[in-house]
């Protein structure tokens, strides 16, 4: 029979959308980041049939549900490599990874550090709430230190790790932040991501009212969000507060980063292409404003292109008679 | 197993079969020598099965018994199904290869040794307090003593070569002498020589020279010392084009031409480095051209992840490794359970548990495969015969795999990965053909609408308008496929997924009997590469008049649907594993018949003396034959 396709350019964002009931918290920041993903891809225009949403277990993982593309919600960590292979069978589906502070960074970690490393080319959404929400509040690898949670009464011992610092130290070639409630800039970061060839990284902010309520307040609170928050662009000074006021540079002489006047002399210019920068960037930590946007950006070719792309790699169908003849035979006559 | 010498025709003594093992240090070139006196073998048209037998260590100090590196062949005109029980004739190359490969060899039976490299220093890290070429502690055999070293170093002194590349050359002699003694040619070995050094031209003709020595070593000596050379008889096999195939080319192979069969455009094998399962990933990463993509995962997870990722985008997903590598995949095998995706898992086993002998074979996976997971979560589980019947069973795991939509583990082992025996080639024309059908069409489309007949779900590529959906480990609804806790539901969807593969028992062959008839009073009851060893053992305890069968299992989930009655038709059965006691109690589980055990757990294939003497009722030999006992791995 034939099949209309139905002109996807013409498509709302209700139109990403599937028939099942969203079953998140209410409040939870995973409404906005699903509202956001689906004006993206309206905006992009992207193909459904085309799309494959790819996730692991926690409250996140469920997104691919609420997509109306096709979607794999898979086991606990393992979207990374599902995706990779994925995108091996099929170079030419645009496949995100939907994942959390504990599926990306804890139990798939490993999956996480070689999917970046490798360049697959894959939008990796981290919706990090700094808990894990779906087994009811435990301590996660993004906690702070003294996070208390019914498996650390007294409090977490652990020291967190910095999803994009740890995107960047795995050799991620696209690191971006975002925050789950700022819907503009959220929606400009994911379309950045997906127009990068290679594994976009995005990290969101994202606050979990039933376990965490609050967590981030201190970067997006209404009345700090101007002096906590930095909004990097490439090629624009790295200025921010209630009247761009203040300004990032390198303290003279070191390899840290000082906040200075805006009108200081030898502000910092964002250039997205500077790893150490990025590096700089994705680890500030109060008093210094949280780095928001695309903190690195510098492609590459991605692993699938590169697979097929070697020289001899070519596939192919070749005579499997002469395959099963190689080598030495010899005839047995009747 | 030789019978004595019959006849002489030409000077040479006539054997029906010989075992012969290349034993030396792990850089002597045992394995080389081995492959290429199997291929003159071949040449000159016998039967044969072959076992290289290496350590674990990659190099091993030089002259100590951990270090010793083997490969036995068995040939003859007829029966040849096993490597052989016993040796006929032993190269030793040094005194920890003599130390270590004696025990095997028959009373009565050659040794042939390098008589300079029986030195103090040799003697001493292989344990002799006295040298056993000087005493009479080898006066059971008939010791062959040759300074093999010095007559190498003789041989391709006019190439110039350094003394450490001349004694590189030493197998080469000895291969020689070896190709001499059966009457084999060398020209295979010598075109092999040329191919292999084409850019060392120096070293290919140093080799020539050395192999050419130790044959003509052997045509003088049987003048002066009264060396005999033997023959041995062509086997009569069926007419057709014959190559020599390894467990690991036959799966290969045969994962390709199941590719083809199922008309898939594209194989996606996913591994991670592991023995004796990563020379899997080696054949197979040289096959781009036959449509083969080859992933190196971060890990047994992320390989077995990948897999199914492919098989989910439409490709063939196949992954491998070895036992500790499988438990790793498990939470995969359940996703790809769940949703119902095909999935071709190759296991080689090896000694566990843990990561036990990894050089060695056991067949102790066969209740990770069929039982090894959280739930209730059935899949289909296959098991080589032979290093040919790969090829074959590799084909069925890609035809049940697509067809059912379900994981097909295949459980072959560390012996038949290696092991190598002559096969007749296959014509791609000849090969079955079951052509996969995609899903397309949206109308009345839901994930997991069933076929009826084989209770499969569509395989629906992501990129097919129209039939955009979502899967996922979570229960679903058996009539729209969207999540569901319904109590009723997960007790029909969980009786539908076993439903289905139980389903695969109706398009199997009926269990055969592979030897005898099929009722009586012992059956012997096997599966995977014991094949050869229980055949031999159930021939021979017929030919002394035993009412006794040899029965062969092939599809060990589900089993085949008649196979309780046939077992039931005999008054004993019996199940010889390499394990503790698996086959035998899946099959007194499901049939409740009273199934005897006969374990071997020694990393050791079974001899068929093993076999054949508990088939007599005897005792198995205390080294080697109850699950309890075991030699030093």
């Amino acid at each position: 029979m034939t099949v209309t396709t139905i002109t996807d350019a013409q498509l709302a964002p209700k139109d990403y959308a599937s028939d099942q009931e969203v079953r998140w918290c209410p409040g939870c920041g995973d409404y906005a980041i699903l509202k956001a993903v689906q004006k993206a891809c309206a905006d992009m225009g992207l193909v459904r049939e085309r799309t494959v949403f790819v996730s692991g277990i926690g409250c996140a993982a469920r997104f691919p549900y609420y997509m109306s593309t096709y979607g794999f919600h898979t086991v606990h960590g393992r979207a990374p490599a599902i995706a990779t292979g994925i995108k091996l069978a099929n170079p030419e589906l645009d496949v995100w990874v939907m994942t959390g502070d504990g599926d990306g960074l804890s139990i798939g970690g490993n999956h996480m550090l070689h999917v970046l490393r490798r360049n697959v080319d894959l939008n990796i959404i981290l919706f990090n709430n700094e808990i894990y929400g779906l087994t009811k509040g435990q301590y996660s690898p993004t906690s702070r230190r003294g996070t208390r949670s019914p498996s650390t009464p007294l409090g977490s011992i652990e020291n967190p790790v910095s999803a994009c610092a740890f995107a960047l130290g795995a050799g991620a070639r696209f690191v971006a932040r975002a925050i789950d409630t700022l819907q503009a800039h959220l929606i400009g970061v994911l379309k950045r991501a997906h127009a990068h060839r290679g594994a976009s990284f995005v990290e969101i902010l994202q606050n979990c009212v039933v376990f965490n309520d609050a967590v981030f307040e201190h970067i997006t609170g209404k009345d700090v969000a101007a002096e906590a928050q930095v909004l990097v662009d490439h090629g624009q000074p790295l200025v921010f507060g209630k009247n761009k006021e203040k300004a990032l540079r390198l303290k003279p002489g070191t390899l840290a980063l000082e906040i200075v006047e805006a009108t200081a002399p030898d502000v910092l210019v964002h250039d997205e292409t500077n790893r150490p920068l990025a590096q700089l960037l994705a680890a500030l930590e109060p008093p210094f404003p949280a780095a928001m946007g695309v903190l690195y950006c510098s492609p590459t070719e991605s692993y699938e292109r590169d697979v097929y792309a070697q020289k001899g790699a070519a596939l192919g169908k070749g005579d499997l008679d002469a395959l099963l003849n190689s080598e030495r035979t010899w005839e047995v006559a009747p | 197993m030789a019978t004595s010498a019959v006849s002489r025709p030409g000077g040479r003594e006539t054997r029906d079969s010989v075992v012969i093992r290349f034993a030396g240090d792990s850089g002597d070139g045992m394995q080389v020598t081995g492959s290429q006196f199997t291929l003159e073998t071949a040449l000159a048209g016998s039967d044969f099965s072959t076992f290289p037998d290496f350590p674990a260590e990659i190099r091993a100090p030089t002259g100590t018994t951990f270090g010793v590196s083997a490969f036995q062949i068995h040939f003859g005109g007829t029966d040849v199904m096993t490597p052989g029980d016993s040796v006929d004739v032993l190269v030793a190359m040094n005194p920890a290869a003599l130390t270590v490969e004696m025990n095997d060899l028959k009373v009565g039976g050659t040794v042939i040794v390098d008589t300079d490299a029986f030195n103090e220093r040799n003697l001493k890290k292989a344990g002799y307090a006295k040298n056993p070429l000087e005493d009479d502690s080898l006066a059971r055999y008939q010791v062959l003593k040759f300074d093999i070293t010095k007559l190498t170093a003789d041989a391709v002194k006019p190439h110039g070569l350094s003394s450490r590349e001349a004694h590189l050359c030493r197998n080469m002699w000895a291969l020689g002498l070896l190709l001499w003694m059966y009457g084999h040619e060398r020209t295979a070995t010598i075109e092999w020589l040329q191919r292999k050094f084409a850019k060392k031209p120096v070293i290919a003709a140093a080799n020539i020279a050395a192999l050419n020595a130790g044959h003509a070593f052997g045509e003088t000596a049987e003048m002066t010392e009264h060396m005999v050379g033997y023959v041995v008889p062509k086997a009569a096999v069926q007419a057709g084009r014959y190559r020599t195939v390894s467990g690991t080319e036959g799966l290969a192979w045969g994962l390709v031409a199941g590719m083809r069969a199922a008309g898939i455009e594209k194989m996606v094998f996913a591994g991670y480095p592991i023995t004796p399962a990563s020379a899997l990933l080696h054949t197979l990463a040289n096959l781009r051209a036959y449509g083969v993509v080859t992933f190196q995962a971060e890990d047994e997870i992320a390989a077995s992840g990948a897999a199914l990722g492919a098989s989910y985008a439409g490709a063939l997903g196949v992954t491998s490794s070895s036992g500790p590598g499988i438990a790793l995949k498990t939470e995969m095998l359940g996703l790809a359970i769940a949703t119902e995706l095909p999935l071709i898992v190759i296991d080689s086993q090896r000694a566990g548990p843990s990561t036990g002998m990894p050089t060695k074979a056991e067949q102790s996976d066969l209740f990770q495969a069929v039982h090894g997971r959280n739930a209730d979560a059935p899949l289909a589980v296959l098991a080589p015969t032979s290093t040919a019947d790969c090829f074959n069973i590799a084909i069925e795991a890609v035809r049940l795999a697509t067809k059912y939509m379900t994981p097909v583990i295949v459980l072959s082992d560390g012996y038949l990965a290696h092991a190598a025996e002559p096969w007749r080639i296959p014509h791609e024309a000849d090969l079955p053909r079951f052509p996969v059908t995609y899903r397309t069409d949206p109308e009345g489309f839901h994930p997991f609408l069933r076929d009826p007949e084989t209770l499969a779900r569509p395989w629906v590529r992501p990129g097919t308008p129209q039939l955009e959906h979502r899967i996922g480990g979570l229960e679903r609804d058996y009539d729209s496929g969207h999540i569901s806790y319904d109590p009723d539901n997960h007790a029909r969807m969980t009786a539908a997924r076993a439903a289905k593969i139980a389903g695969i028992a109706n398009d199997i062959p009926l269990q055969g009997v592979a030897l005898g008839e099929d009722h009586g009073k012992l059956a012997v009851v096997g599966w995977g590469s014991t094949f050869g060893a229980i055949h031999q053992a159930v021939k021979i305890a017929r030919d002394e008049g035993r009412d006794v069968a040899h029965i062969h299992v092939r599809y060990l989930s589900p089993f085949p649907r008649n196979l309780g009655d046939l077992l039931k038709r005999y008054d004993r059965v019996l199940v010889p594993e390499m394990n503790n006691g698996q086959l035998v109690k899946l099959l007194r589980a499901e049939y409740l018949v009273d199934a005897e055990g006969f374990s071997k757990v020694t990393g050791k294939p079974f001899r068929v003396t093993d076999i054949a003497q508990r088939i007599r009722g005897g005792a198995p030999p205390p080294s080697e034959g109850s699950g309890l006992g075991g030699e030093a791995g």
